[in-house]
């Protein structure tokens, strides 16, 4: 057992942790933050995707003794202090690109990462860009439509019945 | 209702934001595994890794000892406890009832598939349940395993189940009574057309794994069962009474927040007896969260048809008879409703869109040593449409005739329509859905794509399907003189506050389909007031009436129409509320954008008025009525209904790796009445990436042996977003359901029914473009077994 | 998992140290260990963390014109930063998924040496050199079987250097699950001639295709490859491709990773 602190979603977290607690164990059983998901144990499903120093990572393929001193954000950090979801979140209700919810927090970590590191991406690179984010219920349709949307470009060309109100 | 009749209040017809999506979006869903109760203990249970086995001895004493453990559980501790049900009993085609295995929660003398399990290890922790599994002692006899389904019906077959006479579950003839008339038929055709096709097994995958919680207080001696379940209510009826033997006023069963079903969360499992049992047994919660690995071994799987179909055709061209030979993988045990998925669910739908006369399936379902199969998103009619539709396009090359032409020639066109598979259609109009597809698709610019991608060297190749589905199940009558062990009703309460708010307790339960936006919308409809002034309430045996559950595109067409039922029972009542102050008789109140007026006056009364006049009767006619106002009612349809549609998909397939890319695919449906168009548009979406991974890349593998070779998503190939393209999806020709009173019919399912079809019928006309010799190829249409079709003919 | 300890050492001598170890093993990037640990298919006393170490992280052209590449760099920095091997940085950026690509490094790859990971393909492809704490492995000799290395217990990748080709490309064909690779086919052409690595296809793991750089050191088009193929005999069968598929996919890739090379 050892000590580990980390600074999640910008305030400080420790807790005690076994050498095999991985990071998504400490993030949901040790902080209750069970916002981010597990949907496998091969780390391709993407549902447990957080972010570790500003970079995406897969939480359920990672210790959390790794993260010790790390920045970590969650889905749980992810609007405003009053509630108000960020554009990727508003974008996701908008365009009704999540139905179950499950796979949902690691699409929007997943989002998050790709526009930073690409503010106006393609149809393409969003779709590349989700390999390991694995949506049972869109069909991804209206994930990437809502990724676009969020990216500040123009949908209303991409079939649907829906725009942003 | 059309589009263009504007939405009030959010209500029918508009696209409100889902409203759940707030809580999931920001990290505050409440799914099972997201709940810890004090004190609660953690179940593993070993499973075996052989396909067939007969259990000499287990020996628990060293795991007994590892630290933590508090009891390991085996099939002994069951004894008493009764067989996990199947919910649906057929009757061969001699009358005779199917043969039905006992299913024990944990194994008793024998292991039957690869993940069946042996014993259940409860502890502190997790880690160490499992590692007491590793020191429990196994003696298991290695058997034959029995995988194939011909083979398991040879003579002198190993028998999956040593009790029963054979392998053979059933024997079933659709229509009987049509076996010769058919025979006849085909034998004097004109021309037969005949496919021989595997519809591939699949793994539902829905991403949140199964979890289960078992609770028991002492004091009240009562349970709870926590599970991810799609039907609650189903669960507590089938276990309490059927399994553990506890009454249903002892037991709650809460389905909070689901992570999708596609039918697989649908039954009764194991797992979940199993907590509820351990969890009254060690005085604790017991709780047990499936990993992805184990579930590819322990959740029930789907489709797994080997079929031959032969259509007749006069010398016109027009349909004269079917004829299907099928054997149906069961698995190792009858799942809930295992049975009645390759018998009524299948049969009953072989007659598509088409007005075949002559129709006889023969359906042998088949004991074998994996994992059970159920229903999987459309059960039963997605491996209809796909052999009609494969047999179709079949004959259409063969004769040499345009294939949407062959198809309209046959369509059914006058309803309501008997179909000689027992169902009656209530409406349609499938040349509409074509003319609309035929528009949508652009077919009319496909040879000039074609074109475009051979320039680019990759084979082009246009598919196009049409079908019908039964939706909504349905009758419970009827589904009684099927087998069904259970009714399919379903209920609403309809509860109004004192200040006009209304809560609805619903027997369907929602994991993705939005029912918490939609449902709101048909009440405010009906009321005139604004949707956000009503609450769903869902998924909890204490607090929801008795419900059937969410499958079979049912909850709109069934669910919401007890909901309309319970609704119209509040507004009698209410108008009565409002007649008595307004001094008015009840006949002359109206009911209009929440606000009731008297026919011919000016007086009104505000929604808010009555309702709280209901909760404060002082000026009330109470000789008349009950203070209140709650209403509640079961619905139980007078038939099923009959969403249809018409695909097309366009692929490019690479000669040089046989690798398919969907480049275009584009649906025409016929839901009736849409209640909100944008969460239709999502279960379409949905649907057809299950379909297009049905026909492209899933498919669940068993060796010789029975060990399952796709195991995990290293070898189960899930659709990813670059497997996809955008979608052109259209519901703008429903024509209503005449039976129930909102006319809607059910979109859940039509895109894993209607795309299977679409997409293989397109590779093969891309393959045939290129001068293969390829009529048919099997599903998964996978880079392998193109390249290898292309390499054979 | 069983349980284990983590230590995460600063320096590579601190990490030596720490493997001497009984039952030690590294942890690099952890995107294939970690799973495994999931499936108790490992059983460690110790897991000694690389990726802590400083001095295994980064890219660096050395004086010889080689673009060396710490053990512990993960893929996206070597697709990011690995720009004057193209060949090189576009393969790193196409590993697994982004958050994948995050976390895996060169190092954990070609020690773990999966016969369908991409990595193996590039450093043989490229003629690499793996250095490690106590010496400097040619490629050619590093690659020893499916899942085998020259690397004895406890020894530890710190840098590769890789001659940068005139031209290079990977080309490779997914599993359609796993998205590693079914067949890779990386060509490297030098002024000495064209060297051409696979992975994916063979039992043996990733080799050199000895008659397709001879075509191609005389002709390096994607046409000089017409006619060469390779036997099926040692290629991998299993539900995503039988060994002829596999033959016939590695001529395909490696035609397609030369046109994109020249």
């Amino acid at each position: 057992m050892s000590e580990v602190t980390m600074t999640v979603n910008g305030k400080p977290a420790r807790g005690t942790i076994e050498g095999r607690t991985l990071l998504v164990e400490f993030l949901r059983d040790t902080l209750g933050l069970t916002g981010t998901h597990v949907g496998c144990d091969t780390s391709q499903c993407g549902a447990c995707t957080v972010h570790v120093d500003g970079k995406a990572v897969k939480s359920c393929t990672m210790f959390a003794a790794e993260a010790d001193g790390a920045t970590v954000d969650t889905i749980e950090g992810q609007a405003a202090p009053d509630g108000t979801l960020n554009t990727i979140q508003q974008a996701f209700q908008d365009y009704h690109g999540l139905q179950c919810g499950f796979c949902t927090p690691g699409m929007v970590m997943s989002a998050a990462a790709l526009l930073k590191d690409t503010p106006k991406p393609t149809e393409i690179e969003v779709r590349r860009y989700l390999q390991g984010n694995i949506c049972r219920c869109t069909g991804y349709h209206n994930i990437v439509k809502a990724i676009l949307a969020a990216s500040g470009q123009d949908v209303t060309g991409i079939p649907g019945e829906i725009a942003a109100e | 209702m059309p589009k263009d009749n504007a939405p009030v209040h959010g209500g029918i017809g508009a696209s409100p934001k889902r409203r759940e999506d707030v809580r999931f979006l920001s990290g505050t869903g409440n799914y099972t595994d997201d709940i810890n109760l004090r004190g609660q203990a953690y179940v593993h249970f070993l499973r075996s890794d052989i396909a067939h086995g007969k259990i000499n001895g287990l020996d628990l004493s060293e795991a007994e000892q590892m630290p933590g453990v508090l009891r390991i559980f085996t099939g002994e501790d069951f004894k008493t406890a009764g067989s996990i049900p199947c919910g649906w009993q057929i009757t061969d085609r001699f009358g005779q009832p199917m043969q039905e295995p006992r299913h024990p929660i944990l194994c008793e003398t024998h292991v039957r598939h690869v993940g069946d399990p042996i014993a259940a290890i409860v502890a502190e922790t997790l880690h160490q349940a499992r590692d007491a599994a590793e020191a429990i002692g196994l003696d298991i006899e290695e058997l034959p395993a029995v995988i194939d389904m011909r083979a398991a019906l040879e003579d002198g077959a190993t028998k999956v189940h040593d009790d029963l006479a054979s392998n053979l579950c059933f024997d079933w003839g659709f229509v009987e009574e049509n076996r010769q008339a058919v025979d006849d038929a085909i034998s004097s055709a004109a021309h037969v057309t005949t496919v021989e096709l595997v519809n591939n097994r699949m793994v539902p995958n829905a991403m949140e794994p199964r979890v289960a919680i078992g609770d028991y207080n002492r004091g009240t001696g009562d349970s709870t069962l926590y599970t991810t379940s799609q039907n609650p209510h189903v669960i507590r009826l089938l276990m309490g009474a059927f399994v553990l033997n506890i009454p249903e006023h002892k037991l709650r069963v809460v389905a909070p927040d689901v992570g999708g079903g596609f039918g697989s969360k649908i039954f009764h499992y194991a797992e979940e007896a199993f907590c509820t049992f351990a969890a009254k047994a060690l005085n604790r919660p017991v709780k047990w969260t499936c990993t992805r690995s184990e579930a590819f071994l322990s959740d029930a799987q789907g489709r797994d048809h080997v079929t031959k179909i032969e259509l007749a055709l006069d010398k016109d061209n027009n349909f004269t008879a079917v004829r299907t030979d099928t054997l149906a993988n069961m698995g190792a045990y009858l799942s809930t409703f295992a049975p009645s998925i390759p018998t009524w669910l299948h049969g009953t739908l072989m007659a598509g869109n088409y007005k075949t006369p002559l129709v006889y399936l023969n359906v042998r379902a088949v004991f074998t040593n994996t994992i059970p199969v159920d229903a999987y998103r459309g059960a039963g009619r997605p491996e209809a449409t796909y052999q009609l539709e494969r047999v179709i396009d079949k004959a259409a090359r063969e004769l040499g005739v345009d294939p949407i032409a062959l198809r309209r020639q046959n369509f059914v066109t006058e309803f309501p329509y008997q179909t000689p598979v027992a169902v009656e259609y209530d409406a349609g109009d499938f040349h509409r859905l074509a003319d609309k597809l035929e528009a949508k698709a652009d077919l009319e610019g496909f040879a000039a794509r074609r074109q475009q991608s051979e320039a680019r060297g990759k084979l082009r190749g246009l598919g196009v399907n049409c079908f019908i589905e039964a939706c909504g199940i349905a009758p419970s009558n009827l589904v009684g003189q099927l087998g069904a062990r259970a009714g399919l009703y379903e209920s609403a309460t309809v509860r109004v506050n004192a200040t006009g708010g209304i809560t609805v307790m619903t027997g369907s339960h929602s994991h993705g389909q939005g029912h918490e936006t939609a449902f709101p919308q048909v009440v405010a409809d009906m009321i005139g007031i604004d949707a956000n002034m009503i609450e769903i309430v869902h998924g909890d045996t204490a607090n929801t009436p008795m419900g059937m559950g969410t499958y079979g595109s049912r909850s709109i067409a069934v669910g919401g129409s007890a909901m309309v039922r319970a609704t119209e029972k509040i507004i009698a009542k209410a108008k009565k509320i409002a007649a008595h102050i307004m001094e008015a008789s009840d006949e002359d109140i109206e009911l209009k954008d929440g606000k009731f007026t008297v026919a011919g006056t000016d007086k009104s009364l505000a929604w808010g008025d009555v309702t709280l006049a209901a909760y404060v009767p002082h000026n009330y006619p109470l000789d008349e009525v009950e203070p209140g106002l709650e209403e509640t009612a079961f619905y139980d349809p007078n038939n099923f209904t009959y969403p249809a549609g018409a695909y097309a998909c366009e692929v490019e397939v690479d000669p040089e790796t046989g690798k398919v890319t969907i480049q275009k695919f584009t649906t025409a449906d016929d839901f009736g009445t849409v209640v909100n168009p944008m969460i239709v548009d999502g279960q379409v979406h949905g649907g057809l990436a299950q379909g297009i991974g049905q026909a492209l890349m899933e498919n669940c593998i068993y060796d010789a042996d029975g060990q399952l070779l796709s195991a995990s998503y290293m070898d189960y190939c899930m659709p990813r977003a670059d497997d996809m393209p955008f979608f052109v999806v259209d519901h703008s020709n429903g024509t209503p359901c005449t039976h129930n009173p909102l006319g809607v019919k059910g979109c859940g399912e039509a895109g894993t029914i209607g795309s299977p079809a679409t997409v293989v019928n397109a590779v093969v006309d891309a393959l045939q473009s290129a001068g293969h010799k390829v009529d048919h190829v099997d599903m998964p249409l996978t880079p392998l077994r193109v390249w290898s079709a292309m390499q054979q003919g | 998992m069983y349980a284990f300890e983590i230590e995460r050492p600063a320096t590579i001598e601190e990490a030596v140290r720490a493997l001497s170890a009984e039952e030690a093993q590294p942890l690099a990037g952890g995107q294939t260990l970690i799973p495994t640990l999931k499936q108790r298919l490992a059983m460690p006393s110790v897991l000694v963390s690389l990726t802590g170490i400083s001095g295994l992280r980064g890219i660096r052209t050395d004086e010889g014109g080689q673009l060396c590449i710490g053990a512990s760099t993960t893929h996206a920095e070597v697709a990011a930063g690995a720009g004057v091997f193209p060949g090189l940085a576009t393969m790193a950026g196409r590993i697994g998924d982004p958050a994948v690509r995050n976390r895996g490094t060169m190092g954990g790859s070609l020690a773990n040496n999966d016969p369908s990971a991409c990595y193996p393909a590039a450093a043989l492809g490229a003629g690499a050199t793996i250095v490690t704490d106590r010496r400097e492995i040619a490629a050619d000799d590093f690659f020893q079987g499916m899942f085998d290395t020259a690397l004895d217990e406890g020894e530890i990748i710190t840098e590769v250097r890789f001659p940068v080709p005139a031209a290079s490309a990977y080309a490779k064909f997914e599993q359609p699950a796993s998205r590693f690779a079914l067949v890779g086919a990386f060509v490297a052409r030098f002024p000495g001639g064209v060297r051409v690595a696979i992975t994916g296809a063979s039992e043996g793991g990733v080799f050199r295709w000895a008659e397709a750089e001879e075509a191609l050191s005389r002709d390096f088009t994607a046409s000089a490859l017409e006619g060469v193929s390779v036997p099926s005999g040692d290629m991998i069968g299993d539900l995503h491709g039988t060994p002829e598929y596999r033959a016939h996919l590695v001529a395909i890739m490696t035609r397609r990773a030369v046109t994109a090379a020249a």
